[in-house]
C-alpha cells in the first residue's frame, strides 16, 4: 500500500506574508514517506475536490509535515480559517518528487511566487552547493529566503516593482548567474511562462532541469486522468501524461510549455 | 449473515458495489490505498479502437457538491488494453467491465469483437460520453441510434452487455427500453450530466473544452429519479449511479431499483468510499434482517 490517508492535527498555523500561510501537521505516516517535490491532497470543508498542496518541510523522524500555501480560492481560504488543534484529512505523499542528484553538485533552484515552497528540501540536499534564485511580485511578498539561507544556500531576491532585491525576472536573474557559475543541475517551479525561461537557459548552460507542474488536479493518484499535462517522449510522440502520478515533476526536455 | 453477492446476468459479484468508468483507472492506483478485490467489479476506464490524447487541460472543476471534468476519454487503445491492463486485472478477484466508447457502429462493432474472444466478464457500451465532438453521447440520445448499436455489438460479442445511458435526453425510459429491446443484458445509468463554469475574469469557461460531464453528489438525485423511472420501464437488471458517496444513497438507490451500484467522483474525495459503502450495506442488510442484498431492490413504495 503506497498511498496513506491520514487525519493530521494542526500543530501551528500562521501567516507568513499576504495570502500566504504555514501549516505545520502531526503527520506520523505520511511525513516518513515523503520527499522533495511530492504533495498532498487535502479534504477542504465541503468541497468536492481535494486540493494539492505542496510538501514544503517533512521531519520523519517527529512525523511531522510542514505546507506553505497561498490563498487561491474558496477551498484555500477555508483552509487558511483552521486553528491549531483541528484535523485534516490528507492523503499522500503523492507524486513523482524532484530527483536529487550528488550533493556535491552545483544546483541552481528557481522558484516564482507560490512555487517556491517544494524548493526548501532541495534546497537543504545541497546545503552550500545550492543557490535560489527566487521571484515574487514585491517585498512583501516574499517568504522562505531565511529557511534557504539556514539551509547554507545562497539567495538571489528579485521583485517584479522592485521593492526588495533584484528589480525584475527570476529568468534574467538566472542569466546573470548561470554566465559566471557552473551548474549542474537546475530546479524549478512557478509559473509556466518562467518555467519555459528557466529550462531554456539551462539548456544552453548544459545543466539538467527538472520542472514541477501545476494543474487542476482530481483523485491525486492517477485514475481519473483530471490533471494532464502535454509531454513528448524521445521519440517525439506526444502524450496526455499525469501530473499527479508521472509528476509533478518532470525532466525539462520532456514536457511542452505551451 | 446477509448474503451480499449480486447476479447481473450470468455473472456472479461479491458485493453491489462497482467502481465506475473513467474515475478508477484499471483499479491500479487504488490497489495501492486497499486490495481492490474488496470490489464487486471494476468498470475500466473508457476504451476506444484506437488511442486516444483526450482534451487539453485543464479537464477538471470544482463545483457546488459536484465535479465538472472533461477528459476526453483519453485512453490507451483497446489492444493495450486487452495486453497490458486486463491481465493484471483478471489477477485481482473482482469482476471485470470492459467500457466501450466509439465512433461509429463499426468502431463499437470492431472493438466488440476483440472483447468477445477476450476474459473480460461483462462489457458495458458507453453510448453516454459528453465529451468528444463525435460518437459518444450522440448514439445515445436517440431511441434509433441507442437500437443500432446494442444490436449490432449484441451480435459480434457474447459477453453480457451492459448499455450506459447519458441522462442528457427527454426520455430516459425510451431509451432504454430501446437499449433493452436492441438486446441489453441490463442497463447502466447515468453518465454524466453536461454542464459549464465560467472564469468571471477572464470570460473564459473554466475547462478547455468549454463543457463537461457534472458528477457528483449535485447529481444523485436526478440519478435516483432516472433510475426509478428506467427500472418500471426494463425487465432487466439497472444499474445504478449518478453521485453515490455513502452507503445511505447505495441503498436509496437499490430501492429505487438498481441491482448493483457505480461508484465514481466518491473515490477522489474518499479513496476509501467504496470499502465503507460496501461495509455500510452489509450492515443495514444485517440490520433490516434480509438473507440477501439483492432483496433491497425496487422495494420502493411510491405514494400512490
Amino acid at each position: 500500500m503506497r498511498y496513506t490517508q491520514e487525519t493530521c492535527k494542526i500543530l501551528n498555523i500562521s501567516a507568513i506574508a499576504p495570502g500566504v500561510y504555514n501549516l505545520i501537521l502531526s503527520a506520523p505516516r505520511i511525513a516518513p514517506a515523503a520527499s522533495a517535490g511530492q504533495f498532498v491532497n487535502i479534504i477542504c470543508d465541503s468541497y468536492e475536490l481535494r486540493r494539492p498542496i505542496s510538501i514544503c518541510g517533512f521531519d520523519a523522524g517527529l512525523g511531522i509535515l510542514r505546507l506553505v500555501f497561498e490563498v487561491r480560492g474558496k477551498g484555500t481560504a477555508w483552509l487558511a480559517q483552521r486553528q491549531a488543534g483541528e484535523s485534516l484529512d490528507l492523503i499522500g505523499p503523492l507524486g513523482h518528487g524532484f530527483p536529487l542528484e550528488d550533493a556535491s553538485k552545483k544546483a541552481v533552484l528557481v522558484g516564482g511566487g507560490i512555487g517556491t515552497p517544494p524548493l526548501l528540501p532541495v534546497a537543504q540536499f545541497y546545503g552550500g552547493n545550492a543557490a535560489v534564485i527566487t521571484g515574487f511580485r514585491s517585498g512583501n511578498a516574499a517568504i522562505l529566503q531565511e529557511d534557504f539561507q539556514a539551509a547554507g544556500a545562497r539567495t538571489v531576491l528579485c521583485t517584479d516593482d522592485g521593492s526588495a532585491g533584484f528589480h525584475g525576472f527570476t529568468t534574467q536573474a538566472l542569466e546573470a548567474y548561470l554566465k559566471e557559475n557552473r551548474v549542474d543541475v537546475v530546479y524549478t517551479c512557478g509559473p509556466k511562462v518562467m518555467m519555459k525561461g528557466v529550462a531554456r537557459l539551462a539548456a544552453e548552460a548544459g545543466a539538467v532541469c527538472y520542472v514541477s507542474m501545476e494543474e487542476r488536479m482530481g483523485c491525486g493518484v492517477g485514475a481519473c486522468l483530471g490533471c494532464t499535462c502535454k509531454t513528448r517522449d524521445n521519440n517525439g510522440e506526444p502524450h496526455m501524461t499525469r501530473v499527479c502520478l508521472n509528476g509533478p515533476v518532470f525532466l525539462s526536455t520532456e514536457v511542452e510549455f505551451d | 449473515m446477509a448474503d451480499m453477492r449480486v447476479n447481473l446476468c450470468g455473472v456472479e459479484l461479491k458485493n453491489p458495489v462497482i467502481a465506475a468508468s473513467g474515475t478508477f483507472g484499471y483499479g491500479m492506483e487504488y490497489n495501492e490505498f486497499y486490495p481492490v478485490s474488496r470490489l464487486g467489479g471494476i468498470s475500466c476506464k473508457g476504451t476506444t479502437l484506437q488511442e486516444r490524447m483526450g482534451n487539453p487541460s485543464p479537464r477538471i472543476a470544482d463545483t457546488p457538491a459536484g465535479i465538472l471534468n472533461s477528459v476526453g476519454l483519453q485512453n490507451p487503445g483497446v489492444d493495450a488494453f486487452l495486453s497490458t491492463y486486463l491481465p493484471w486485472l483478471r489477477q485481482q478477484d473482482t469482476v471485470v467491465i470492459a467500457n466501450l466508447a466509439g465512433h461509429s457502429v463499426e468502431e463499437y462493432c470492431q472493438m466488440a469483437e476483440r472483447l468477445d474472444a477476450s476474459d473480460v466478464d461483462i462489457v458495458e457500451l458507453n453510448i453516454s460520453c459528453p465529451n468528444v465532438k463525435e460518437g459518444g453521447v450522440n448514439f445515445g440520445t436517440s431511441c434509433d441510434m441507442v437500437s443500432t448499436v446494442t444490436s449490432e455489438v449484441k451480435k459480434r460479442c457474447r459477453k453480457p452487455l451492459m448499455v450506459k445511458l447519458t441522462p442528457n435526453v427527454t426520455s430516459i425510459g425510451d431509451i432504454a427500453a430501446a437499449a433493452e429491446a436492441a438486446g441489453a443484458d441490463c442497463i447502466s445509468l447515468i453518465n454524466t450530466l453536461t454542464g459549464m463554469r465560467i472564469d468571471i475574469r477572464t470570460r473564459r469557461p473554466i475547462l478547455r473544452n468549454n463543457t463537461g460531464g457534472l458528477s457528483g453528489p449535485a447529481v444523485f438525485p436526478v440519478a435516483v429519479r432516472m433510475v426509478r423511472e428506467v427500472f418500471k420501464r426494463v425487465k432487466v437488471p439497472v444499474i445504478g449511479m449518478g453521485g453515490i458517496s455513502t452507503w445511505e444513497d447505495a441503498a436509496e438507490m437499490m430501492i429505487a431499483g438498481a441491482s448493483a451500484i457505480q461508484v465514481g467522483a466518491a473515490n477522489f474525495r474518499d479513496p476509501f468510499a467504496m470499502v465503507k459503502i460496501i461495509e455500510g450495506l452489509e450492515n443495514f442488510a444485517n440490520e433490516q434482517k434480509l438473507s440477501s442484498i439483492t432483496e433491497l431492490t425496487g422495494t420502493l413504495m411510491e405514494w400512490a
